[in-house]
């Protein structure tokens, strides 16, 4: 594995103490570019995350703050007349960033939901009739605060699709949170600390998580699991294709992660809580089980072929 | 095209045309030697192909040579023979593959012709090797790069594979009777009884082992001494030859108190007469038949090909108590001035007895008491043969006997006549049935007695009783002419030769025999309702469609399972020793997970164990996997300790 991944992995386990699977799990989302959605309550430190992934990885970095009133030119950006020349110019929005952090996604109207969503989906957006590249790497961490729900849009299940994965951040441990609240205040070091890869590089990383070797063996297994979730009457519904090749591409992500150039079945296992959990719903009395508990029984109940 | 398939190609054709040699004419089979060394010359040497023209002329000379040989280029013999020559002179032109091809058909078309000729065993088992060796050197067209013995499995795989398909096709193929299936007569060697008898006839077969028929009794078999296979009855003398003569009446013939009823079913050899054997005397036949006024079965038409029937006969009986004068006038002939001795010596004993048996007694103890020697090679007879046999050699074999004794009762006017057939058989323990061979073959007499009807009298029993009790060999003096087997074989050669005999038998029963009726038979027995040939071509197709897509189903299996993996096997055994050291792996647990909890659980293990999952992932979900890497895994779980089952 590159020796600068692993200076990102170190510095951000620095400042986000106690959450090393989590930083694993939002890097192994970058890597197979896909989009991860934070859920959990205000101050567990989902921001920072970002802010921190932002900085040490070199990217350009936007915040929207989304909010009831929040338009979708208010993401993407508006074309301003202007005087002298006669013509419209382009002011683009927050979303011309290599990382968002949309927070608090849910308390948007699906309108501005979607605007984002869409954009996220297709790496461009095209604003009155003219399409706009987004820049590269484009990496959208949204957060969505599970807790209070009046007053919000949360975002329908076809919608959470578009993440790749969605985590819960949790309270720290006590010795994490022990040196949380013994050490300098977080803001500062982030505001110090320094790139550890420039964008290109994350570039190529992404190119080469694309060709870790998956091989018939270990698609065995994912068809199996997915094969497993359609079968069985516990679940609404089984996993879409699309959450196969979610599944196959954090796979490797992880696997690249890890220092391999083939996907094994831990890979699989290892990312399976965060690509699946928000594309599963159980149904009947295992509605009671976590989505946590979930996915274990999941694993549990698939045989490695 | 390379050397060993152009070896594998003349071997194919030497075995082909090898059965061929003993009944080609010498100079074809000698020039297909020829041409053969010199293929394998050419090949050995690696010398250019003859040119065009040459081969040209050697096919014309040769086909010419056929034409002045045959006076036709048609039918069996001209048309297998040339096809002989021409598959040997298409070696002379193999430059391709297509060549090639058409010679391994050539050779697949020219083992059929040699079932014109032989339909044994052992001949299938010859063709059946055969059809080995072409097969492989087809293999062989078709892929090069193959070895012998893959390539000799291949063949034999195909052939198994073949195997239900022939039977499939053997049992249910509808039989048609007639001369769709017939060979051609001369497909038959002749030999057996003739209806002409005259000195050294028999004795000439008495020579022969061939088989004549088989024979099954359904209960008890009769007496020895009873089994008399009557065959053709002779009339006509004419002083050296025996024969029919003219028959003059087509009325059945008449039995009254007929008693000891024996069934049996016969299996004959073709023998090319239209004649059927059965005991004396025959009353009913499972096949169409005539019995004709002399109590002999004739068939429709001549025994071209083997042929199963069942009878019954009568072993106690008067035949024709009512005989008509006509026919007892026909008993009576004899040739004019011939054989004046013996005449004059009936004329004696006519006048010094009272009744016609007493002359047949006189006969009898006459044969008996003049030093009469019974013999398979007896002197050769002058003109007057009956005179020269009883008074001058006074050696002979049952014709010779059979012959002067009728003469006699002609002569002192007793109605007599001579009957041929067989005498006796081998029993097969094996298959629990009678062998009757050629060298069984006897003649014996018939002398119509008022009152009693015709009368069996057999005046070889009078000098040779052991013949009629005991069978040739028992019979004769001096033995040293008979065919070893009929000797005194060891015991062990004996039993051997039935053991053969009853597979042959099995073989002519099933195999050969499987005609309509058996087919009829056995489909019944198969379950099939209604015989016709309409359900068995549905369920022949059926049958092999069913037997082929089986096959497809096992060839494609690939398709819907997964060949086991090698790497995973040997993973899954290491996981079983490891769960008799109580730490089976959970069927969801991948392998470097596992290793941790084995190496948490068993520190000793951590190495091997982190050593060997490792080993697993790369060679199960990496991109490469290595031959030798493979090879190294699998050596290293086989040396991976075994642990004692805990639970």
């Amino acid at each position: 594995m590159s020796q600068n991944l692993n200076n990102v992995i170190k510095q951000a386990e620095q400042i986000i103490l106690g959450k090393p699977q989590q930083i694993r799990f939002a890097l192994a989302c970058l890597l197979a570019r896909g989009h991860l959605l934070i859920e959990d309550l205000p101050g567990v430190g989902k921001t920072t995350l970002a802010h921190v992934l932002a900085r040490t990885l070199g990217l350009q970095f936007q915040r929207i703050q989304f909010t009831s009133d929040l338009l979708p030119a208010d993401i993407l950006g508006v074309s301003v007349y202007q005087r002298d020349t006669g013509e419209f110019k382009f002011h683009p929005g927050p979303i011309f960033a290599q990382m968002i952090l949309a927070d608090e996604i849910n308390r948007a109207t699906p309108k501005a939901q979607s605007a984002l969503l869409e954009a996220m989906e297709e790496q461009q957006v095209t604003i009155e009739g003219t399409t706009r590249a987004l820049p590269a790497p484009f990496f959208v961490i949204a957060t969505q605060n599970p807790a209070y729900q009046i007053g919000t849009f949360a975002l329908p299940e076809s919608q959470l699709d578009r993440f790749l994965m969605r985590i819960q951040m949790g309270y720290p441990d006590a010795h994490a949170e022990r040196g949380l609240l013994s050490g300098v205040d977080r803001r500062e070091i982030v505001a110090q600390l320094s790139p550890q890869m420039e964008s290109n590089e994350l570039l190529a990383l992404q190119k080469r998580a694309r060709e870790i070797f998956v091989s018939p063996a270990l698609l065995d297994y994912v068809q199996a699991i997915l094969r497993h979730t359609r079968e069985q009457a516990r679940y609404t519904h089984g996993l879409s294709p699309r959450a196969g090749l979610a599944l196959l591409s954090a796979a490797r992500a992880w696997a690249l992660l890890d220092g391999r150039d083939a996907v094994i079945p831990e890979d699989v296992q290892a990312v399976l809580p965060g690509v699946v959990s928000h594309r599963l719903q159980a149904v009947g009395e295992h509605t009671k089980r976590s989505s946590e508990l979930l996915v274990r029984d999941l694993i549990e109940a698939v045989a490695i072929p | 095209m390379n050397k060993s398939l152009i070896y594998g190609l003349l071997l194919s054709i030497l075995m082909v045309i090898a059965p061929h040699a003993d009944h080609l004419p010498i100079w074809v089979s000698s020039m297909c030697v020829g041409l053969l060394l010199w293929r394998g010359y050419l090949v050995y040497s690696g010398k250019a192909l003859p040119k065009r023209w040459l081969l040209m002329s050697i096919t014309f000379a040769g086909t010419v040579g056929i034409i002045f040989n045959f006076h036709t280029l048609f039918g069996r013999e001209a048309g297998v023979t040339l096809l002989l020559m021409l598959a040997a002179l298409k070696l002379m032109e193999l430059r391709n593959a297509r060549d090639a091809m058409v010679l391994v058909y050539l050779a697949c078309f020219i083992i059929i012709t040699n079932f014109f000729y032989s339909q044994s065993i052992s001949t299938a088992l010859y063709m059946l090797a055969t059809l080995m060796v072409i097969v492989t050197t087809w293999v062989h067209l078709q892929a090069q790069g193959i070895a012998l013995k893959p390539r000799l499995r291949i063949a034999a795989v195909l052939l198994m594979q073949a195997l239900p398909l022939t039977l499939i096709l053997f049992i249910l193929f509808p039989r048609v009777q007639g001369p769709l299936w017939g060979l051609p007569q001369d497909a038959y060697a002749s030999t057996g009884l003739d209806d002409r008898m005259s000195p050294g006839s028999l004795s000439r077969l008495g020579l022969s082992e061939a088989v004549a028929f088989r024979v099954t009794y359904s209960d008890k078999p009769p007496r020895r001494d009873q089994m008399y296979w009557r065959g053709p009855v002779l009339w006509y003398f004419d002083g050296r030859t025996w024969t029919p003569g003219i028959v003059t009446l087509s009325e059945a013939p008449k039995f009254t108190e007929v008693s000891q009823p024996i069934d049996y079913s016969v299996t004959l050899e073709p023998h090319n007469k239209p004649w059927l054997f059965a005991l004396d005397v025959p009353d009913k036949l499972s096949v169409q038949s005539k019995l004709t006024y002399d109590f002999q079965v004739l068939n429709k038409e001549p025994v071209h090909a083997r042929m199963r029937y069942t009878a019954r006969s009568y072993l106690a009986y008067h035949a024709n108590l009512q005989e008509a004068p006509r026919q007892l006038q026909r008993g009576l002939q004899l040739p004019r001035q011939s054989n004046p001795r013996a005449q004059q010596l009936a004329a004696e004993w006519r006048a010094g007895s009272k009744d016609d048996a007493a002359i047949v007694n006189t006969a009898l103890s006459y044969f008996y008491k003049q030093g009469f020697v019974y013999t398979l090679e007896p002197p050769l007879l002058g003109s007057n043969t009956v005179d020269d046999f009883l008074f001058g050699t006074k050696q002979g074999f049952c014709e010779h006997y059979a012959s002067a004794f009728v003469f006699l009762m002609r002569a002192a006017n007793i109605p007599a006549r001579v009957v041929t057939g067989y005498l006796g058989g081998e029993f097969n323990e094996v298959g629990n049935y009678y062998i009757v061979r050629q060298s069984d073959a006897h003649a014996w007499a018939e002398v119509w007695l008022a009152g009693k009807g015709w009368v069996r009298v057999d005046p070889t029993g009078a000098i040779a009783p052991d013949r009629v009790e005991r069978g040739l060999s028992a019979a004769l003096s001096d033995t040293a002419a008979l065919p070893f087997m009929e000797r005194n074989p060891p015991e062990w050669m004996r039993s051997l030769r039935f053991d053969l005999d009853a597979l042959a038998n099995q073989w002519n029963q099933w195999v050969l025999g499987y005609d309509t009726e058996r087919q009829f038979a056995v489909l019944t027995r198969l379950g099939m309702e209604s015989v016709t040939w309409q359900n068995m071509a549905i369920n022949m197709m059926s049958g092999l469609a069913i037997v082929i897509a089986l096959f497809a189903l096992f060839m494609l299996r690939h398709l819907y399972t997964r060949q086991p993996d090698k790497v995973q096997a040997v993973w899954l055994k290491l996981c079983r020793k490891l769960a008799d050291a109580g730490l089976p792996r959970a069927a969801h647990e991948g392998a470097q997970d596992y290793a941790v909890r084995v190496a948490a659980a068993r520190p000793e293990l951590a190495e091997a164990i982190h050593d060997l999952a490792t080993r697993y992932t790369a060679l199960r979900y990496g991109a490469h996997r290595e031959e030798q890497a493979q090879r190294e895994f699998i050596h290293l779980i086989q040396k991976f300790p075994s642990f004692r089952r805990t639970s």
